[in-house]
């Protein structure tokens, strides 16, 4: 187990903390409901998993000066990555070699998107004509956290932070750093609202992943990050270890921009990879925080993906975008912090607002709150140009 | 640990770059704020019912990738690694303008879903049924050297034998112009026009005749020109290489007020003729890509364009070159290449 998790650090729509996503995957209670922060024309016919602190409460939280200029992505960014220092203990980052790794897809859209048509002519909001670009809010984060050396961003649409954790493991194998902290940021836009919208793909109920009758995804936004540290740092510093990241896969499903393949193969090939690379048969995963996003396509695909792997064996599965909603490029990152909850927990958490099995695949998500022994979990996300990843994490 | 080659190299930029085998000796002047790229002719790439649909910064990244995927024999690459700091900001421009424009009705869904950074490396890898490892970094002047970077580690440990990875950028039609009007608010901003372009590399644990060497490459995040130049020691040295070794230094001056850093290595380097480029390419966030691509022509052609020297005498031979690049004094990259 060459890439140890020491630190995690999450903010979404079921909680601002580690504890209180905790609480809320436990308790079943999800975090999906009517958009507030935003002004667009579809908030009726559309649930959304929203973060309820408003962009100056963040400020505030984070003690940033008033005339700032950090966008949403930004701000929930900082804040979750440092949480996930504070619970690995970190307090001089300067100690090892370390990287930061973020995902974005929206980047500073939440800004440019309000501001765009008075960039020419009010001073006021000038300073977010450099926020745009993706690399901004990472370039912040790690600024803020005073990450100097190896700093990137990735942006693989939905996949972006699955990637994120991929590249931070590699270079801890690699032995270019002792110590990374990975993750992504996405904040809800009406870009994506308005873009998701078009695609017809957006629930105006609460989302139902893998059932027979789901409408489509609810939006979400998020930060999460995890620290990775090497066996070295580990074993030199006696750190804790949460969970060890032992696989991970990415692979091109090269069929379509957005529609993923009918036989799921780029899906396929990521868990494969995964597998491979963790040294494990399918027979040992226990447990498939699965991509699910709710929509007709991606569920039947993956189930069909599933089935390719697992055979008719499958482990137990379930999507818990139905407790946050589709974060987009911090979905990989928060559904592997939940992965490693439920290894924490020996808990596999619920696909909420399941009824009735997908008739084509005939597959039964985990519905309630169940205690098993679990040594492997699976993540799977999967995103626009048929970009998918896999990782594995296995208990401490 | 597998060493890494350049096996192919090919550019789309603002000069004659892509459909010549000439190496910049029909220089065009740029001036003015921004300058598009010379784009090829297309059809010889793309079919003109793909093409239709595709923004610039697709055009050009496909475009570019199908020459160097020809150029070095290959026909399917282990990895598709792209880099694009603004990603495809025509189409995000596009779908923004008609939601405001239409007040959020009648919106198609063509822009949008081409307005993600990685629609450039999903249409390649579509383009010729790869499925294999693809990643898109989308981190302003590091886009380009993370792509790269990610490649050249997973040739060195054996993940892969043979990666495409590129840096492409398009300049869009409305925030370039607000980046650009807050540039000429000051007067020590950039000083040359805001480009575009794509440069595309098959990068190879395998070795060739004559094939150029990626001997090392190193990013930095945020550093004081002390420190870049403590840390360019420790990169030559990490490498055997002393500094009267390197033949061409590569830097990407754009006349604002950071070029400070680059006086600050060029002070190591007493022998070395002192090259730049982005007068010929314009800046933008994969413009390092464009000095990539330079530097290979250099030891391909062993003759240095007039046109590129910054100060300094030409050497007989062009062995080892070393670029560095920064950009508003963050994003730090080294690059060091041997023929």
């Amino acid at each position: 187990m060459d890439v140890a998790i020491t630190g995690m650090g999450i903010i979404s729509a079921i909680g601002h903390s580690m504890e209180e996503n905790k609480a809320s995957l436990l308790a079943a209670k999800n975090g999906i409901g009517t958009l507030k922060h935003i002004q667009t024309k579809h908030s009726e016919l559309i649930k959304v998993g929203e973060i309820s602190f408003s962009n100056s409460e963040l400020t505030n939280h984070l003690q940033l000066p008033e005339n700032h200029n950090y966008t949403r992505t930004g701000l929930l960014g900082l804040f979750a990555a440092k949480a996930a220092l504070v619970n690995a203990n970190i307090t001089n980052i300067q100690e090892y070699k370390t990287g930061f790794i973020s995902a974005t897809t929206v980047g500073g859209m939440d800004m440019t998107e309000l501001y765009i048509k008075q960039f020419a002519t009010n001073p006021e909001v000038q300073k977010y004509i450099h926020t745009h670009h993706a690399g901004d809010s990472t370039q912040k984060i790690a600024d803020a956290l005073r990450i100097t050396e190896f700093v990137t961003t990735i942006s693989t649409a939905c996949s972006s932070s699955a990637n994120a954790i991929m590249l931070g493991a590699r270079l801890i194998k690699s032995g270019k750093l002792d110590r990374v902290v990975v993750g992504g940021t996405d904040a809800l836009s009406k870009f994506t609202i308005n873009g998701f919208k078009t695609l017809m793909i957006q629930s105006d109920e609460l989302c139902a992943p893998f059932d027979a009758h789901r409408k489509g995804l609810n939006l979400g936004e998020a930060a999460a990050y995890l620290v990775l540290e090497s066996k070295e740092v580990v074993l030199k510093e006696k750190k804790e270890v949460l969970a060890f990241l032992s696989g991970y896969g990415n692979a091109n499903d090269a069929f379509h921009q957005t529609a993923s393949s009918e036989n799921g193969e780029g899906a396929f090939l990521a868990m494969q990879k995964a597998l491979r690379t963790a040294k494990l048969n399918p027979e040992q995963i226990d447990y498939i925080n699965a991509h699910g996003t709710a929509t007709p396509n991606n569920d039947l695909s993956e189930s069909i993906a599933l089935q390719r792997v697992f055979g008719r064996n499958i482990p137990d599965f379930s999507s818990t975008k139905a407790f946050t909603g589709h974060t987009l490029a911090a979905a990989g990152v928060v559904e592997a912090v939940f992965s490693i909850v439920s290894l924490q927990e020996q808990t596999v958490f619920p696909n909420l607002n399941f009824s009735a099995v997908i008739p084509e695949t005939g597959l039964k998500p985990v519905t309630s709150v169940i205690k098993k022994e679990l040594q492997h979990v699976l993540s799977n996300s999967f995103g626009f140009g048929g970009n998918c990843s896999t990782l594995i994490f296995s208990k401490a | 640990m597998k060493k890494v080659f350049i096996h192919s190299a090919v550019c789309i930029s603002a000069q004659y770059t892509f459909d010549t085998e000439e190496f910049l000796n029909d220089i065009i002047e740029l001036s003015g704020e921004t300058a598009s790229a010379q784009y090829p002719n297309y059809r010889d790439y793309i079919a003109p019912s793909a093409s239709r649909r595709m923004a610039t910064a697709v055009k050009m990244g496909v475009s570019a990738a199908s020459k160097a995927l020809e150029k070095a024999n290959l026909n399917q690459p282990d990895a598709i690694i792209t880099g694009t700091g603004m990603g495809c900001i025509e189409d995000t421009e596009k779908f923004l303008n008609s939601i405001i424009i239409n007040d959020e009705a009648f919106l198609t869904p063509t822009s949008f879903i081409q307005s993600t950074h990685n629609t450039i490396g999903a249409q390649i890898a579509l383009g010729i049924k790869c499925k294999a490892y693809n990643s898109t970094y989308a981190h302003a002047a590091l886009s380009f050297e993370s792509a790269l970077l990610d490649a050249q580690m997973q040739l060195q440990h054996e993940e892969s034998n043979h990666i495409l990875v590129g840096g492409v950028e398009e300049l869009g039609k409305e925030i370039i112009n607000s980046v650009r009007m807050m540039e000429d608010a000051n007067f020590d901003g950039i000083q040359v026009p805001f480009g575009e372009g794509a440069s595309f590399f098959v990068l190879s644990s395998e070795a060739k005749e004559n094939a150029i060497q990626l001997v090392d490459m190193e990013v930095c995040s945020s550093a004081s020109e002390e420190i870049i130049h403590k840390k360019l020691i420790l990169f030559l040295e990490r490498n055997s290489i002393i500094a009267s070794e390197i033949d061409v230094l590569i830097g990407g001056r754009n006349g604002d007020v950071f070029d400070g850093y680059y006086d600050a290595i060029a002070t190591l380097f007493k022998i070395a003729p002192e090259l730049c480029y982005k007068h010929l390419s314009g800046e933008f966030y994969t413009a390092s890509a464009f000095g990539l691509w330079t530097a290979c022509q250099l030891l391909r052609h062993q003759n240095i364009p007039e046109d590129l020297i910054y100060k300094g005498r030409v050497k007989p031979e062009i062995k080892t070159i070393l670029l560095y690049n920064q950009f508003k004094g963050r994003d730090h990259s080294f690059i060091l290449l041997k023929l």
